[in-house]
């Protein structure tokens, strides 16, 4: 399977050429327009596919050991936490099946993929949270306009067209600012409007901070693969912004893992007692370590050299920490113990990204600063 | 052939009309836009989906009520199930006349009710011994979440059908979708939660069981 991709790449790697040729029509194309078909020729490149072979091959051992314990529990393990374990087996099955299709549909189908992820999250968050009959307007234009426009924007990126000078046109500068300039200023504007001021204050930053969070926040992950990566020696990196995109993701999913782990078995001190019992130092502490080594283990896969890889991947660990933390506040001022339970019988995709939501800005701009010019 | 149409005749009432294919194809779409849009999950309570004949009555919040609680019903169901709509704004054109009978609406004037065609009379005659009914007993939409008084047209399907199963439901989050007054909806999550049957009690008095049925879709918000 990983073979085939491969292949692929090769493909577009050899058709890639003749396209810019022909689409060369402007006198003298910028450089960069040349750096970006280069980012398409390696969409998934081996190191990614060997990654995404890794992760199969883990999720299909995880499955095993988890069918296995289920067929016979051994006595000394509590059968409540063999069934949470299947369940979370399960849905890392489907994430990574849903990340995958997203991928092998390449850059658009991504954006696409996470445009949807933002809209069911801001779904859920604003279902959880009061409004107002005055909010109605204000909440139409955050889930039907912007949410939509956000993503329209990171998928336009820096790839469609050049402005009359034949400098081309780099969307990052609206989308980047998109939520946090107009957005936020319009959402209250919107309901001022609307002529309802009983907790006028409250209801502006539930619809801010569900922008920020589920839209904005998320859509840097996607915006990822528009990045012209160098390594910190100054040549450019010519693996596969998919990839990187998937090592982030993992990094992400693996520190929760890890950070559950690490309180089970170190956690004394809880931080934070009324928002969550089971989140401690030395779980976080523990936690961060050791999505470290792993990140640090996964260079390879990024344009990172070993000791940038685990900063950045502890760096990761600790923003999906507090995200998750953050969350579970929210959660806990609403009174949901997750947000799946809001309406019964469907899984939470909040309580899924809540780490991601995060994470991703800050990998983002930590990415984009030292490693792209 | 012959075998069959002398059992026609003896059943009363119209029978099952099947759609035409592509008033079932727009009641399909129709269908699935509601879910789209209204992002619903439907819990059913001590009740089961059945094809016997109902009368699922709800609090109504929403100009999505109707819609949204037939697309909620199965596919087999929804084809049984009529849900009754307002004729002064579903007859209005043409369009919106073909878009009720595709959902398989029953058109009640709230206006012109007279004697010999009071509103009872004409959902009993329409449903015969094949159709399910949805109905609001609240009468109008209500702005603020709480539940009007019920008006006595379920006491009197009741009582001249003592044989038709009432069952509460209650629609959470739809007045947040599309609230009263608003055109354009937006796509929260909703929830619906179908409960358990009630019928009305030999002798029970007008207001005492109307009461009892309001509260059996009052106590599905909080359970």
């Amino acid at each position: 399977m990983g073979h085939m991709f491969w292949l692929l790449a090769q493909a577009v790697e050899k058709t890639a050429p003749e396209k810019s040729a022909s689409s060369g029509l402007q006198v003298d194309l910028p450089k960069v327009s040349a750096d970006v078909t280069e980012a398409v020729q390696a969409w998934l490149n081996l190191p990614t596919n060997i990654l995404l072979g890794v992760v199969l091959a883990t999720l299909a051992i995880a499955t095993a050991v988890s069918q296995w314990l289920q067929r016979r529990p051994p006595d000394n393990i509590n059968p409540a936490l063999i069934r949470r374990f299947d369940l979370r087996v399960r849905a890392w099955w489907l994430m990574c099946a849903i990340l995958v299709f997203g991928l092998l549909l390449h850059r658009i189908g991504t954006v696409v993929l996470f445009g949807f992820v933002s809209f069911w999250a801001l779904r859920e968050f604003i279902t959880m949270t009061p409004t107002r009959r005055g909010d109605h307007r204000a909440l139409f234009w955050a889930l039907v306009i912007f949410t939509p426009l956000q993503y329209v924007l990171i998928g336009l990126g820096r790839t469609s067209g050049y402005w009359r000078d034949g400098s081309p046109v780099d969307f990052y500068a609206i989308y980047s600012i998109m939520i946090p300039v107009y957005a936020s200023l319009f959402v209250p504007a919107r309901i001022a409007i609307a002529g309802d001021p009983k907790k006028f204050l409250e209801r502006s930053a539930q619809i801010q901070l569900g922008l920020l969070i589920c839209v904005y926040a998320l859509s840097h992950a996607p915006a990822l693969l528009d990045l012209r990566l160098f390594r910190s020696d100054g040549t450019r990196w010519t693996g596969s912004n998919a990839g990187l995109l998937f090592f982030f993701v993992l990094i992400c999913q693996l520190s929760e893992v890890f950070f559950w782990l690490s309180g089970q078995m170190i956690g004394r001190t809880v931080i934070a007692k009324d928002i969550s019992t089971s989140r401690t130092w030395e779980g976080l502490l523990g936690g961060v370590l050791a999505t470290g080594l792993v990140g640090m283990w996964l260079w390879w896969v990024t344009p990172f050299e070993i000791w940038e890889a685990a900063c950045l991947s502890m760096v990761v660990a600790v923003m999906g920490f507090l995200g998750s933390m953050t969350m579970s506040a929210i959660k806990r001022d609403r009174g949901v113990t997750d947000y799946g339970s809001l309406v019964l019988g469907h899984a939470g995709v909040l309580d899924r990204i809540d780490t991601l939501c995060f994470a991703a800005p800050v990998f983002y701009h930590l990415t984009r600063f030292f490693f792209s010019r | 052939m012959a075998a069959v149409f002398p059992v026609k005749e003896i059943i009363s009432g119209p029978k099952l009309v099947p759609l035409s294919s592509d008033k079932k194809l727009t009641g399909a779409t129709i269908a699935f836009l509601a879910k789209l849009l209204s992002g619903f999950t439907v819990r059913w309570v001590n009740c089961a989906p059945d094809t016997c004949q109902r009368v699922y009555f709800a609090n109504h919040t929403s100009h999505l009520d109707a819609v949204v609680l037939w697309s909620a019903l199965p596919r087999e169901l929804r084809a049984l199930t009529r849900p009754v709509a307002a004729k002064d704004y579903w007859g209005k054109t043409a369009w919106r006349r073909y878009l009720a009978s595709s959902f398989n609406a029953m058109l009640i004037d709230r206006h012109e009710i007279k004697v010999h065609q009071s509103p009872v009379d004409t959902m009993l005659r329409e449903i015969g011994d094949v159709y399910s009914l949805i109905v609001f007993p609240e009468g109008g939409r209500n702005s603020d979440g709480d539940m009007g008084e019920f008006k006595s047209g379920l006491y009197y399907l009741a009582k001249k059908r003592p044989d038709l199963e009432l069952v509460p439901v209650y629609m959470d989050n739809l007045n947040r979708v599309l609230p009263r007054g608003e055109v354009l909806p937006v796509p929260l999550l909703s929830c619906i939660t179908i409960g358990n049957p009630i019928y009305l009690e030999t002798g029970e008095p007008k207001a005492e069981f109307l009461k009892r049925a309001r509260e059996s879709v009052r106590k599905l918000k909080d359970g």
